[in-house]
């Protein structure tokens, strides 16, 4: 069974009178430790199946099922449970909250998990340390570089040890040896059994993954496995 | 998520814009402030109304001799001398509702006692005036019989002249001068205070009514048994409009009034005249607190407006907070309770204000002021319902966004 099953998924946008089509018969299955690449221009679609993947937005048509879950007629709440415990997000902005610290930004999705505060505290520093910031904790976001700000993101996104990663244009705001290095880290969880799902438009950020899905209005026009990054630098090293 | 953490999560939120958070506050400080304050000067003014209807005695009223008419011009009130000790005592007996009635002549004179002297008002009377007045003795006794009959040389006084005369000395069996009459202190009265006109009601000597006449006075044979005023106590229960009612029946008979005349005489129900005053001062009293509750309610649109401009300011955060998993209620809980967080702080600060304020109106002003538990408890379940009233529409408008929207706010 596929972590992810997406069956003809349709998204269309209605702008004044044109009807738009962002996702259109879409159909897809991700396995259990995948590690996907969604590539596409601008407006192909490719973060609109993302949103739909990661339950932010719902299908004008089709069916997905998360981990065997039908997720198609859940309310709002159940949603938000599933977000809770099976998908972290990464963001191209990182999304951190202002003036709080390391720490507690990773704790946030154990705060709606409804974890104790003090088990809260010992995740969120093992989850930082696991990223390599378990001497930045205490710090807020404003004192934290942006490569560490992508970091504390990451393990916010695996405190609350979730089966699949999405990542939107993780390292669209980092610059190259920075983004190598989240990468980096990306492919060591992915390594480590984690479904990571990414959605990027350069190349060479593409080739750490190890399939590659290339969207064009709405629909997919490439689907290929590839030989990840990953290896290549294994085997240089 | 549990409320200790949305406690402390709502805090830091309104710590890291403290000027905004304090600045909105201020409507809610001042709010609860003004409704405290208000609350206690109206609360004092209405004790002291009460106080002033206890100082009076209950079910009281008054026969004041009506105009004189003199070669068909009409002079003031009270210019007559149409009421007489006779008057009272038929008042006392045949009207059923009556008590007690008092006949009074009153008079300023100086009293002296060895080298301190004081000038005083003199009231003639019988001892059923204290029964009258509701007025115990503090030390000594009332008249007996033989004193009101044969102008007996004593005198029972009040408080504020026991003070001036004596200091702290015991004033009983003291000699003190009234006029040239040398007369005995065989009592003081308790104190009453002031009066609803604010005059101090214990500077005053009383003195059986011949003593007045024969003694201080010296009064003419002619007028012997003319008095100023008397004082009548209606029986616990009884109406007093109806007592009322048959003593002006009965004060006209005795004064041969043709059925035409207009009464010689005027009869005052002082109860009733407090009982208004109360009214008023408690009409008065909700009439400030109302107007300090309208500035509570802006106070409470300010808090709205800022929710408002917060929840738009902090959309991508809700995303966020979304994203990862807040349900919809848990946002809603979120801007609430750092709306009501937000109101309840406010209206602590504005209890400390408004007491200070109660305590500087009172001292400073000289004010009567009543701080009550009750119109604290009042201001803070007020102002929590504020916040809770006021931030809900922000909430709501939180909780409503959807998470894709929220997120690519910019």
């Amino acid at each position: 069974m596929a972590l992810i099953e997406a069956r003809s998924l349709v998204k269309t946008y209605r702008m004044g009178d044109q009807v738009v089509h962002a996702l259109n018969d879409v159909s897809l299955d991700i396995g259990e430790g995948e590690f996907v690449a969604i590539m596409g221009a601008s407006g192909s679609g490719k973060s609109t199946l993302m949103n739909i993947l990661g339950c932010l937005d719902r299908p004008s048509a089709g069916t997905l099922r998360l981990a065997g879950e039908e997720v198609e007629g859940l309310d709002g709440d159940a949603l938000a449970s599933i977000r809770n415990r099976r998908i972290g997000f990464v963001f191209q902005q990182f999304n951190l909250l202002p003036r709080t610290s390391a720490a507690d930004n990773v704790e946030l999705p154990m705060v709606y998990a409804g974890v104790k505060p003090a088990e809260r505290r010992t995740r969120a520093l093992a989850a930082l340390q696991r990223v390599g910031l378990g001497d930045r904790a205490m710090h807020t976001p404003a004192e934290l570089s942006g490569g560490q700000q992508q970091r504390v993101a990451i393990a916010r996104a695996l405190v609350n040890q979730p089966r699949l990663i999405l990542a939107d244009e993780p390292t669209g705001a980092l610059d190259t040896q920075t983004s190598e290095d989240i990468m980096r880290l990306l492919a060591e969880l992915n390594a480590q059994g984690m479904t990571i799902v990414m959605v990027t438009h350069e190349a060479d950020i593409a080739m750490w993954a190890r399939r590659r899905i290339v969207f064009r209005d709405g629909r997919i026009v490439e689907d290929r496995p590839q030989p990840p990054r990953m290896a290549a630098v294994a085997e240089a090293a | 998520m549990n409320l200790l953490t949305a406690l402390l999560a709502a805090l830091r939120a309104l710590g890291t814009n403290w000027l905004r958070s304090m600045l909105t506050m201020l409507g809610i400080i001042i709010g609860v402030a003004a409704v405290i304050t208000m609350i206690a000067i109206g609360g004092g003014a209405q004790a002291r109304v009460e106080e002033q209807m206890k100082s009076l005695g209950t079910n009281i009223m008054l026969v004041l001799p009506g105009a004189q008419t003199t070669g068909g011009v009409r002079l003031g009130a009270q210019t007559g001398q149409t009421l007489t000790e006779e008057d009272a005592r038929a008042i006392a007996a045949e009207v059923p509702e009556v008590q007690a009635a008092a006949p009074s002549l009153r008079t300023g004179a100086q009293v002296v006692a060895a080298n301190a002297n004081w000038s005083t008002s003199v009231m003639g009377t019988t001892p059923e005036y204290l029964e009258v007045r509701d007025w115990p003795l503090a030390a000594g006794r009332s008249f007996d019989a033989a004193e009101m009959a044969g102008s007996g040389k004593v005198v029972v006084i009040g408080q504020t002249v026991a003070q001036q005369l004596f200091g702290d000395a015991d004033p009983i069996d003291q000699v003190i001068r009234v006029r040239k009459a040398p007369l005995q202190v065989i009592g003081m009265l308790e104190r009453k205070g002031q009066n609803s006109m604010g005059q101090d009601q214990d500077d005053v000597i009383v003195v059986p009514l011949s003593t007045f006449r024969n003694r201080v006075q010296g009064m003419s044979a002619g007028r012997i048994k003319r008095v100023g005023a008397i004082s009548v106590k209606i029986r616990e229960g009884q109406s007093m409009t109806d007592a009322g009612e048959k003593m002006r029946e009965l004060l006209r008979q005795r004064h041969r009034l043709q059925s035409g005349a207009d009464d010689d005489f005027s009869i005052r129900n002082l109860t009733e005249m407090l009982q208004a005053q109360e009214e008023s001062s408690r009409v008065m009293a909700l009439l400030l607190a109302a107007v300090a509750g309208v500035s509570l309610v802006v106070g409470g649109i300010g808090i709205m407006n800022i929710m408002l401009v917060s929840v738009t300011e902090r959309t991508r955060e809700i995303g966020l907070r979304m994203a990862v998993g807040a349900r919809s209620r848990d946002i809603l809980g979120q801007f609430l309770i750092e709306a009501v967080t937000m109101s309840l702080v406010g209206g602590a600060i504005g209890i400390v204000l408004g007491m200070a304020a109660t305590w500087a109106i009172g001292s400073l002003a000289g004010w009567q002021v009543l701080l009550s538990a009750e119109s604290i408890l009042l201001a803070v379940g007020f102002s929590a319902a504020v916040g809770v009233f006021f931030g809900f529409y922000p909430a709501r408008r939180a909780a409503a966004l959807l998470p894709i929207q929220a997120l690519r706010h910019e």
